[in-house]
């Protein structure tokens, strides 16, 4: 713990990003404040382009902000980067797993870049493909696994050296449906050991199943924060959604449709998602697969 | 929390620098085990200098009765420190190819949020570059040695001449390490790397002696690292070698492969401003 230090594990302010592409400049992030508690599973949610990654790469030390400052796992992201490296594990967009070596021998590299010695990264190896259900697999050549495979693979190498912060940027991007729920329900685990994770997204059900804390970004602003709970209950009550078998000629639904003698077919009452927050604070709906698209 | 262990600091019991050196070689290990499961590279890796030697012989052979040529050696003793030499540079100037693949597949991205030396990232690659050279070497001097190359300079003079391609090697493998890091495309690397080889190559004493060519490429080749490296290395391979020759520029080729690797590694910097 980091309790003689007296800081959360992530601890961000005001940290500014731009990139010059050609004559322009683009402002990736414009100012992010963000906070994660010990044990606590931040979520940061946001299409693509909004400055996820951009914040992910710049608290684990892999892009150097124009302004303001993080301290990561007690250490200065910008400073002392190599401090925050040797307790951070970073799962990055894509699989970043050696295709030509066996699952063992990805794991194998990554120990000894943390200075593990042999027997604890045998030791700390098989009891991470057993978790994540890849002992069968093990000595194979990681180009022979399925995707969902080489994801967890992927994981399972950011945790060798037991990282105090851990960073899982999109994790279930491109996974099936199988594999997604697979993926969630080892995430889920990771934090029953009280590590703290940093979680990207753009899917809301993501978030809100794994998060115990959201920050919605937006155009590299954040734009709204706190528990997925809370941020649905700031909407004030249930959405109810009437279908109508004819449009009425004026307002006031409920007591007017009775009177008015309209028919009404089903009454659906809905706790509002992620996705009426999202909507609320950024006035866009939340189209991931459009976004996708683009 | 009391799951979550302190992660070493180093490899225990070393220092920070041999913890470089370790963690240079688990780079090298990585590439090596890499191009040992490609039985085509390896294939291509061996035959590559088997063709050149046998394919410049017989393309130069006459070469040697143009008056002038002073060679007391037969050609082959003469072309052999060239096509080591060229073998270094077309061999060692594809390096950057892995960091553009690691690029893409996100493995640079994953090294350089670990506490791994930047250093380690280039000397790894290098280094497994150089022991792939080391036994291209070995194979170009046994079937020199088997067409009837005398090699008077001995074991000592072949692995001085070892050391110059090597060198060589490792400054064309920085540079374009160097350059797919702040290019970070294909074709750029491609490109550079096809546009330097050959004019590196001829400007150079690598198949014809300078005294045979036009003063311009004299001039060049002076300036011309390969020709160091040829020239140094031929000079090993003689019966007495002359020493004070043969050392400044074997330096010279050291301290240009030391600047290029530093300067390699400090690319990392631009990388990571530009993501």
């Amino acid at each position: 713990m980091n309790d003689t230090k007296h800081t959360w594990p992530i601890e961000a302010e005001g940290l500014v990003k731009t990139y010059r592409a050609g004559k322009s400049v683009i402002r990736a992030i414009e100012g992010i404040d963000l906070a994660a508690a010990p044990g606590q599973v931040l979520g940061l949610l946001g299409p693509n382009g909004a400055g996820k990654s951009t914040t992910v790469k710049v608290l684990t030390t892999l892009s150097r902000p124009d302004a303001g400052h993080a301290i990561v796992a007690g250490h200065d992201a910008v400073r002392e980067p190599d401090r925050v490296r040797r307790a951070i594990g970073v799962v990055g967009q894509r699989a970043a797993v050696d295709l030509e070596a066996t699952g063992r021998e990805n794991l194998g590299l990554q120990g000894r870049l943390y200075g593990l010695d042999t027997r604890a990264i045998r030791d700390r190896s098989s009891e991470l493909l057993a978790r994540f259900s890849l002992t069968d697999a093990a000595d194979r050549i990681v180009k022979t696994w399925s995707g969902g495979m080489q994801r967890k693979l992927d994981v399972a190498v950011g945790l060798i050296h037991r990282p105090q912060v851990l960073f899982l940027d999109e994790p279930t991007t491109g996974l099936d449906p199988e594999a997604r729920a697979d993926l969630w329900a080892e995430i889920g685990r990771l934090t029953a050991d009280g590590r703290t994770v940093l979680l990207t997204t753009h899917y809301l059900d993501e978030a809100d199943r794994l998060a115990n804390q959201v920050a919605i970004i937006d155009r590299g602003r954040i734009v709204a924060r706190g528990t997925p709970e809370a941020l649905k209950a700031e909407l004030r009550g249930d959405a109810v959604v009437v279908e109508l078998q004819e449009l009425p000629t004026d307002g006031h639904a409920a007591a007017a449709l009775d009177a008015a003698g309209l028919g009404v077919a089903t009454v659906t009452v809905a706790r509002p998602s992620l996705d009426d927050v999202y909507f609320r604070h950024t006035g866009r709906t939340y189209r991931p697969q459009a976004q996708e698209a683009a | 929390m009391t799951a979550i262990a302190r992660p070493a600091t180093t490899v225990r019991g070393l220092s920070p620098s041999q913890t470089a050196l370790a963690q240079t070689a688990y780079v090298a290990a990585r590439h090596l085990r890499f191009f040992l499961r490609q039985p085509w590279f390896v294939l291509m890796a061996l035959i590559q200098p088997v063709i050149w030697l046998l394919l410049f012989g017989q393309l130069f052979k006459s070469v040697t009765s143009i008056p002038g040529f002073a060679v007391s050696a037969s050609y082959l003793d003469y072309l052999v420190p060239g096509v080591l030499v060229m073998t270094a540079l077309f061999g060692c100037g594809w390096s950057g190819m892995s960091i553009i693949e690691d690029l893409d597949r996100g493995i640079v991205d994953r090294l350089l949020t670990t506490p791994i030396h930047r250093t380690a990232i280039i000397a790894g690659l290098n280094l497994y570059e150089l022991v792939s050279l080391g036994i291209q070497a070995a194979i170009i001097a046994g079937l020199a040695h088997l067409l009837g190359a005398k090699f008077e300079g001995g074991i000592l003079g072949y692995g001085a001449l070892t050391i110059c391609a090597m060198l060589v090697g490792a400054t064309v493998a920085a540079f374009s390490d160097a350059m797919a890091l702040l290019l970070r495309q294909r074709e750029s690397v491609i490109g550079i790397n096809t546009m330097l080889k050959l004019p590196l190559t001829f400007l150079s004493a690598a198949f014809m002696p300078l005294k045979l060519v036009p003063d311009w490429i004299t001039t060049v080749a002076t300036y011309n690292p390969v020709n160091w490296a040829v020239e140094a290395g031929r000079a090993a391979l003689a019966a007495n070698p002359d020493w004070p020759f043969i050392l400044p520029r074997i330096a010279a080729l050291l301290v240009l492969a030391l600047v290029t690797t530093a300067w390699a590694t400090r690319t990392f910097r631009a990388y990571q401003k530009a993501i």
